[in-house]
């Protein structure tokens, strides 16, 4: 199939033919022609390398009440994504060569997006004992990114034996950094709100201290550290002081720690309830103003399906999460790029170029993801209509779940196109299957 | 008034004397009555939905009910459909469909009632939920208070002990507050909640500093478990320096009163001669209890008192 796009305006500069052939971008630039190539009209539309997630829950196995591989799949193609992370609390855990190549076998027969699973760092998430992280290194799904994500390694010395076991495949550990003494019961972020609402509070310091923690054990190692949806000011004082030591170390930040704060936990409604908790406003400004300087490398996703009876609940008994894919990109727009904070260069390298160089999915294969849109390379891309505007409706949602922090808020931008290799995944905003 | 009664922080001065008043009129009305009933709620349901073990609460309400003359379901967690796993929801919608009027809730979780209230279209009143709200336990303190000292405006009320996990002392601030009284909580730092700072009273860690300054002190059941969590070192290290002893009462002035929510536990946050002296209204608060229930059902059910 080959497609020719007219008039995009790649990151955002003056619009521009893309020719997508065999998979690749045969050619960028101005009056192409190509004889039976499908057309697509892309006037006022921004061109961007396809997304990537770092972080999200397809619930595949185990849980496919609330998400499957393809429906998350599709979630994420709708969203301007060509390649996601599948966490690794599934049930069996991700934490067998065996569990991540069915998960990656799943994302192949879907075909929407490339499903790149995260293996866990220990046995069942248990914090125990290291899995068998070089057999789901050597597998057939690649993996790179290992998380116990939902739990913290806690146990200093398995943390620092993770960050330097997995050097000898260029592996890289994300964190959910969160020290579990400091936040048993926990139920939303520690201050003013929470005294008052009766809710047990989830500390700051309990994320800060174990970030500072593992920077310095990262640093001590010489190995890579990712930080899992960073939420707190605090975490980017610290990110930013490890960086400036040369740690080598990577954090995320997800659309609702952008967007949303804690004030949201006085309704009761648990489709709010997340890990760790939204923040205040001051939180709020410094994760946007560290993403835009680069402190927080990527914005992920934590996209977190869950079904109807797990939100539709008392406070405390809900599952934490909220789904992510479908408005990551609207998220952004609203918080970064209409205040001016990021330019659409700066979205790519946020969204697409650096979640893919930490995952290590950059390389120069037919298979990589955050390359730039030029000549060459994979036809990974997304087309976007900025000036669009609509009222998220979670029953719209390609998601089996609806559990949409954004339901009835009004967010900017419309994907209208989303290419994996040159196949349009999604056209006019609708998925292609 | 509201439709429900979720938290005191909702209710505004008018409101909660309303409230208050009513239960003056209810007492009036019934006071040297060989018939302690009213016909108010003749015909209509209140239902206690009560998540937790709490005799003392759910026989408060249950007299209350009866005593407007309306009828009564007891719904307890134990041996019903939700200990075979029902959700909040279904059991809120199961009992509508049978034609609640109003729902009387105690549950663990914090903003239980909030949900609930959401999902039925009869009233909902919350009679504790977690470690947020007890608010007609305020407003029976409030009437006490008010019955004993003659006003609230102006009065000063050290709140003593477990505040970081009382809902009495939460629906406390806010009502004392809203009511004109000065408020000033007294426990130990790790009792206190992260952000108490925000909140329109005083705080102190020094019971003898706040005692002679006091006209009410209300005393807050603290449970030994908190001590294996490290909240404090031991159950006689908190009673020698937030416990209320006769030592400590003789500190107090002339007309000032001692109050105490129950259950206590005698010995350690109250001593005996203390909680039986003249000065203590804890047998008191759990008459005007029923009185003020009385007044919150007639109140968010309507109707107009004999």
């Amino acid at each position: 199939m080959t497609h020719l796009i007219k008039g995009a305006r790649v990151l955002g500069g003056d619009p521009a033919d893309l020719l997508l052939e065999d998979g690749r971008i045969a050619a960028v630039g101005e009056r192409l022609s190509a004889a039976g190539a499908t057309v697509v009209d892309a006037d006022g539309l921004v061109a961007l390398p396809g997304l990537v997630d770092l972080h999200t829950h397809l619930r595949e196995p185990g849980r496919e009440d609330a998400e499957t591989v393809e429906t998350g799949s599709r979630a994420a193609a709708l969203g301007g994504f060509t390649a996601v992370h599948a966490m690794a609390n599934t049930d069996p855990v991700a934490d067998t060569a065996g569990v991540v190549e069915q998960v990656w076998r799943l994302g192949r027969q879907a075909g929407l997006v490339d499903v790149v699973p995260v293996g866990a760092v220990t046995v069942g998430l248990r914090g125990e004992r290291l899995a068998e992280l070089g057999a789901m290194a050597d597998s057939a799904a690649r993996v790179r990114v290992f998380s116990d994500d939902g739990h913290c390694v806690a146990d200093p010395a398995l943390m620092r034996r993770a960050l330097e076991y997995v050097k000898a495949f260029d592996g890289v550990v994300a964190q959910h950094a969160e020290e579990p003494r400091l936040t048993a019961g926990a139920q939303m972020n520690e201050g003013d709100l929470s005294a008052r609402l009766g809710l047990t509070g989830w500390p700051a310091a309990a994320e800060e201290a174990v970030i500072a923690r593992d920077v310095l054990l990262a640093e001590h190692v010489g190995a890579r550290l990712h930080v899992c949806h960073v939420s707190t000011a605090g975490s980017v004082e610290i990110l930013r002081w490890a960086k400036s030591r040369g740690v080598q170390v990577t954090a995320e930040v997800t659309p609702h720690h952008l967007l949303l704060t804690e004030t949201c936990a006085e309704s009761y409604d648990p489709v709010f309830k997340v890990n760790p908790p939204l923040r205040t406003d001051a939180d709020v400004q410094a994760l946007r103003a560290g993403l835009a300087d680069g402190t927080i490398d990527a914005v992920a996703t934590d996209h977190a399906p869950h079904a109807v009876e797990d939100k539709e609940s008392e406070w405390a008994q809900a599952r934490p999460g909220m789904l992510g894919l479908e408005q990551a990109l609207s998220v952004v727009l609203e918080t970064l790029v209409e205040p001016g904070l990021l330019d659409w260069a700066g979205v790519a390298d946020r969204m697409s170029v650096r979640p893919a160089a930490i995952g290590r999915l950059d390389g120069r294969g037919p298979r990589s993801h955050g390359r730039p849109l030029t000549p060459g390379e994979p036809a990974n891309l997304l087309l976007l209509d900025p000036a669009a505007r609509a009222v998220v409706d979670p029953a719209a949602l390609a998601s089996r779940s609806r559990n949409s922090p954004y339901a009835g808020r009004e967010l900017p931008g419309r994907v209208v196109a989303t290419f994996l290799r040159g196949e349009a995944t999604v056209l006019d905003g609708k998925a292609q299957k | 008034m509201k439709r429900h009664l979720l938290e005191a922080a909702d209710l505004d001065r008018a409101d909660a004397t309303l409230v208050l008043d009513t239960a003056a009129q209810i007492d009036q009305a019934l006071a040297g009555r060989e018939v302690k009933k009213l016909p108010t709620l003749r015909g209509r349901t209140v239902v206690n939905l009560f998540y937790e073990d709490s005799t003392r609460t759910r026989i408060s309400f249950e007299l209350a009910a009866k005593r407007l003359s309306a009828d009564v379901i007891n719904f307890s967690a134990k041996g019903s459909s939700v200990s075979k796993g029902e959700s909040l929801k279904d059991t809120a919608l199961t009992l509508e469909a049978m034609g609640s009027d109003a729902i009387v809730v105690r549950h663990s979780a914090s903003g239980a009632p909030h949900r609930l209230a959401g999902w039925v279209r009869g009233s909902v009143v919350n009679a504790g939920d977690g470690t947020h709200e007890h608010p007609t336990q305020a407003l029976l303190d409030a009437y006490t208070i008010r019955r004993r000292l003659g006003r609230l405006d102006g009065v000063r009320v050290a709140i003593v002990g477990d505040v970081l996990h009382s809902r009495v002392a939460r629906s406390n601030v806010w009502l004392l507050t809203t009511l004109g009284a000065e408020v000033t909580l007294v426990a130990p730092p790790t009792l206190l909640p992260v952000g108490v700072g925000s909140w329109p009273v005083q705080f102190s860690y020094d019971l003898d500093a706040v005692l002679p300054k006091a006209d009410v002190v209300m005393v807050l059941r603290v449970q030994l478990e908190r001590m294996n969590a490290s909240f404090f070192p031991s159950a006689r290290e908190y009673s020698r320096r937030y416990g209320l002893d006769a030592v400590r009462m003789a500190a107090l002035g002339d007309e000032a009163i001692v109050m105490h929510p129950g259950p206590m536990n005698r010995g350690m946050e109250i001593a005996a001669d203390v909680a039986d002296s003249v000065r203590s209204t804890i047998v008191e608060q759990v008459g005007n209890g029923v009185s003020v229930r009385m007044a919150v059902l007639y109140l968010l059910l309507g109707g107009s008192p004999q």
